[in-house]
């Protein structure tokens, strides 16, 4: 597929551009190209997932949620309302306070969103089918998911106004405690799986569902699931936001484009996290039912490549995980900004360094069947 | 060297946790709260003036709008005491539907606190399965006065009427069919006594489904226990009541202490805490509305055993029937009367206190032997637990004040008048 649209695209751009470059012209066409098809689909996911929330969380709470926008005249069970709500945002003004940094109010939503978006690009959607097959993959997940709390501090700190600032505050002492929890549940992933790779960590785990990292690494796999949850600033950790405290934290001065940014970045960061929970700990692509059925039923026609691993069931699992995040939001109270710090310092890193000695412990002496 | 001062932070009147309209004005070092001023009267809208301008029976109304998730019992406060300085006693059955109603609103004001207390702390989803509970509630209300929230059901001399032998039911229309109607209307096919019977078997359930979320959950503790606790000494110092007078371990209960209409003749317990921190409260709260609950079994079953008047057949204080009116002239002249001049109550003064959900509400009222009082005062619970918002938050985080203004149940209809 991609071989026939780089011939094609050499035969057109060769008429156009010089000889010298068409080569390099043919290949940043390409990934442009490959950007689209995964940005789109994101953003798509990222305004449905909106409505998701709105959903599932309403029935939680015995409502029923967004019914009313539909098109064409049809109510299509509000399906219509992300598109109602973008339109309605993109048309707003975006007010910026006369005491604020103009610069830094501007550039605080791009630094929230850009991170979010960059990091798709090494996540293995099924086998072989990655925008940048990097060797340190994990590494630059956690560097740019790191970088996406610059933009909450900036923020807060552009808006000159007090609620925001606590929020930025909050979410700058947040992001110390649990960076090093995540990064240490990171550390296990990668003394398991020998690599940073991601489709090599997903490649690691292949065999049956007791070989994927949910079993061994399973500290690792709540610590890090929790502090997805932290570092997204979702509910249970919504210090950074506290609606019923600081109002909205560190986008209370945001409108327009500007807060939607933030609304977006927080929602593609939700999916991202849930995307790497699937990759690192529940095997990715791969199928439940492999090391189950017998290898003659992966070779079935259509039930086969159902059964088979592929990007189905990477969707699956990252809907199990978005639900979860949604679940939580419905159930929990918020904790308290003291109160998170201590869980993230006096709970989580110490089990994740016990943790680590166990699994290096399990690693040097080739426990089967994770480790050989 | 520059010079180190301490965040001022307005919080409120616009800001989701105020409750309304409360100010706060916080100074904090860092997240930490050093003193917090509270700022009233952004609601003061002169009910106490009001009242003494106009014939008794007409503010009965304004009352109403004082605490406005707890109606019933701000009337009942007002009502009792033109009954103490008229000398009049309502018929039993009315004292029955009174004390009721002072139960249902007491579990309506609870599921309010609780849902607000829950939303502020985070636990979004309490909010509305609490007015889920509150909607059928809502509905006695509207069967017995015809409104929702701001009844005027209690007269002086008794109530503005019977309870009704039909309960309202649901019509299909666009968004419901027949069959959905049909099924909503389930338990509204009898009277209202059968409907709150009804409401009493489901709803210490929901408070088991209340508990579940909360009582054990590790988050809501660390955010309740030990915050804001108030030492007995101090509870009773501060001029609390009510539950968090209790929650503080008073066992301090108007309903026991001083019993008025037909309490003395009921069956339940005074939750008390031991800690009188917020969670105790909570806990005070929630066992409050298991109590009212058993309380309104209790005058359910009361009622439908014995019939009888509701209201007393004194055509100086209570208008009479409307067919009466038609061919009686002396029920004319009492209507003409009564609609324009009002009522002449006796020179004196009087103190009446129920205990209101939120703790103890106080009507003062002196009168000149006119038809209207001479002073009317109101002592509103929530504005002596308002009072002591800066010893109750010193020293703990900002998430906390809004645990505090929770735990506090402030309705701001009642602590500006």
């Amino acid at each position: 597929m991609l071989e026939m649209i780089r011939q094609m695209l050499n035969a057109t751009v060769g008429q156009i551009v010089p000889a010298a470059w068409q080569a390099q012209t043919v290949e940043v066409m390409l990934i442009v190209m490959q950007i689209t098809i995964i940005l789109t689909p994101l953003m798509l996911c990222v305004a449905y997932m909106v409505y998701a929330e709105r959903k599932v969380i309403g029935s939680i709470q015995g409502r029923i949620g967004p019914n009313r926008v539909g098109a064409f005249g049809y109510r299509l069970a509000g399906l219509g309302q992300p598109i109602a709500d973008a339109l309605k945002l993109i048309l707003k003004e975006i007010i910026i306070p006369t005491g604020s940094n103009k610069f830094l109010f501007v550039i605080a939503p791009i630094l929230s969103m850009a991170p979010a978006v960059a990091a798709w690009a090494v996540i293995p959607f099924a086998a072989d089918t990655v925008l940048a097959d990097i060797n340190a993959g994990l590494l630059y997940v956690l560097a740019l998911t790191s970088l996406a709390v610059y933009g909450v501090i900036i923020a807060g700190w552009a808006s000159n106004s007090k609620y925001a600032f606590l929020g930025a505050m909050r979410s700058a002492a947040q992001i110390v405690a649990y960076e090093i929890a995540m990064g240490f549940a990171l550390v296990g992933v990668v003394v398991a799986a020998g690599s940073l790779n991601l489709g090599q960590i997903i490649n690691a785990q292949s065999g049956s569902l007791l070989h994927w990292y949910w079993l061994p690494l399973l500290p690792f796999f709540v610590v890090y699931f929790i502090s997805g949850v932290a570092e997204t600033n979702r509910a249970p950790f919504d210090v950074a936001e506290g609606e019923s405290e600081i109002v909205a934290g560190f986008h209370v001065e945001y409108s327009g484009m500007a807060f939607s940014l933030f609304f977006l970045a927080e929602y593609a960061n939700i999916i991202l996290i849930s995307v790497l929970s699937a990759v690192l700990f529940l095997g990715g692509w791969l199928s439940p039912f492999e090391g189950v059925l017998p290898k003659s039923a992966f070779t079935l026609p259509v039930i086969g490549s159902v059964l088979g691993g592929g990007i189905h069931w990477l969707l699956l699992k990252t809907s199990l995980f978005i639900f979860v995040f949604l679940w939580l939001r419905a159930t929990f109270p918020r904790y308290r900004y003291d109160q998170i710090m201590r869980l993230g310092w006096k709970v989580f890193i110490p089990i994740t360094l016990v943790w680590l000695v166990v699994i290096a412990t399990l690693a040097k002496l080739q426990i089967t069947p994770w480790f050989n | 060297m520059p010079e180190i001062r301490n965040m001022t932070m307005n919080f409120g009147p616009q800001h989701p946790a105020a409750h309304g309209v409360l100010r706060l004005v916080l100074e904090m070092d860092g997240e930490v709260i050093e003193r917090a001023d509270p700022h009233i009267g952004l609601l003061h809208r002169a009910t106490e003036k009001l009242a003494e301008s106009k014939p008794y029976n007409q503010s009965i109304g304004y009352m109403d709008r004082l605490d406005y998730v707890s109606e019933m019992a701000n009337e009942h406060a007002y009502v009792l005491a033109i009954e103490r300085l008229l000398g009049i006693t309502p018929p039993i059955r009315a004292q029955y539907i009174r004390v009721m109603f002072d139960e249902i609103t007491r579990i309506l004001n609870h599921l309010m606190w609780l849902g607000a207390h829950g939303l502020d702390i985070g636990a979004m989803t309490m909010f509305l399965y609490c007015f889920r509970e509150r909607e059928d509630l809502m509905d006695c209300y509207e069967a017995v006065s015809g409104t929702r929230m701001h009844a005027t059901y209690y007269r002086p001399g008794g109530v503005y009427r019977d309870l009704p032998d039909s309960m309202p039911k649901y019509e299909p229309s666009k968004w419901h069919s027949a069959k959905e109607v049909e099924k909503m209307n389930e338990n509204r096919r009898g009277s209202l006594l059968d409907f709150i019977e009804d409401f009493t078997r489901r709803f210490p359930e929901r408070i088991d489904e209340y508990e579940t979320l909360l009582t054990d959950n590790r988050i809501w503790k660390q955010r309740t226990v030990g915050i804001a606790s108030v030492s007995p000494e101090r509870a009773l110092q501060l001029g609390f009541s009510g539950p968090m007078l209790r929650g503080s371990g008073i066992e301090w209960d108007l309903r026991k202490k001083q019993p008025y209409e037909v309490y003395d003749r009921i069956d339940f317990d005074i939750p008390v805490g031991s800690n009188g921190d917020c969670y105790d409260r909570y806990l005070v709260r929630i066992e409050e509305m298991r109590q009212s609950n058993r309380i309104i079994k209790q005058c359910v079953d009361w009622l439908r055993n014995n019939p009888g008047p509701v209201i007393i057949d004194d055509h100086k204080l209570v208008p009479p029937r409307r067919e009466e009116m038609k061919d009686d002239m002396e029920s004319l002249i009492h209507h003409f009367k009564l609609f324009t001049e009002g009522y002449c109550v006796p020179e004196g003064e009087i103190y009446a206190a129920v205990e209101h959900p939120k703790g103890e509400f106080g009507v003062y009222m002196i009168s000149d032997g006119a038809n209207k009082p001479y002073r009317v005062k109101i002592r509103a619970a929530g504005f002596a637990h308002l009072a002591a918002m800066d010893e109750m938050v010193r020293g703990h985080m900002l998430a906390d004040v809004v645990a505090v203004i929770g735990t506090q149940d402030i309705v701001f209809g009642e602590v500006d008048r």
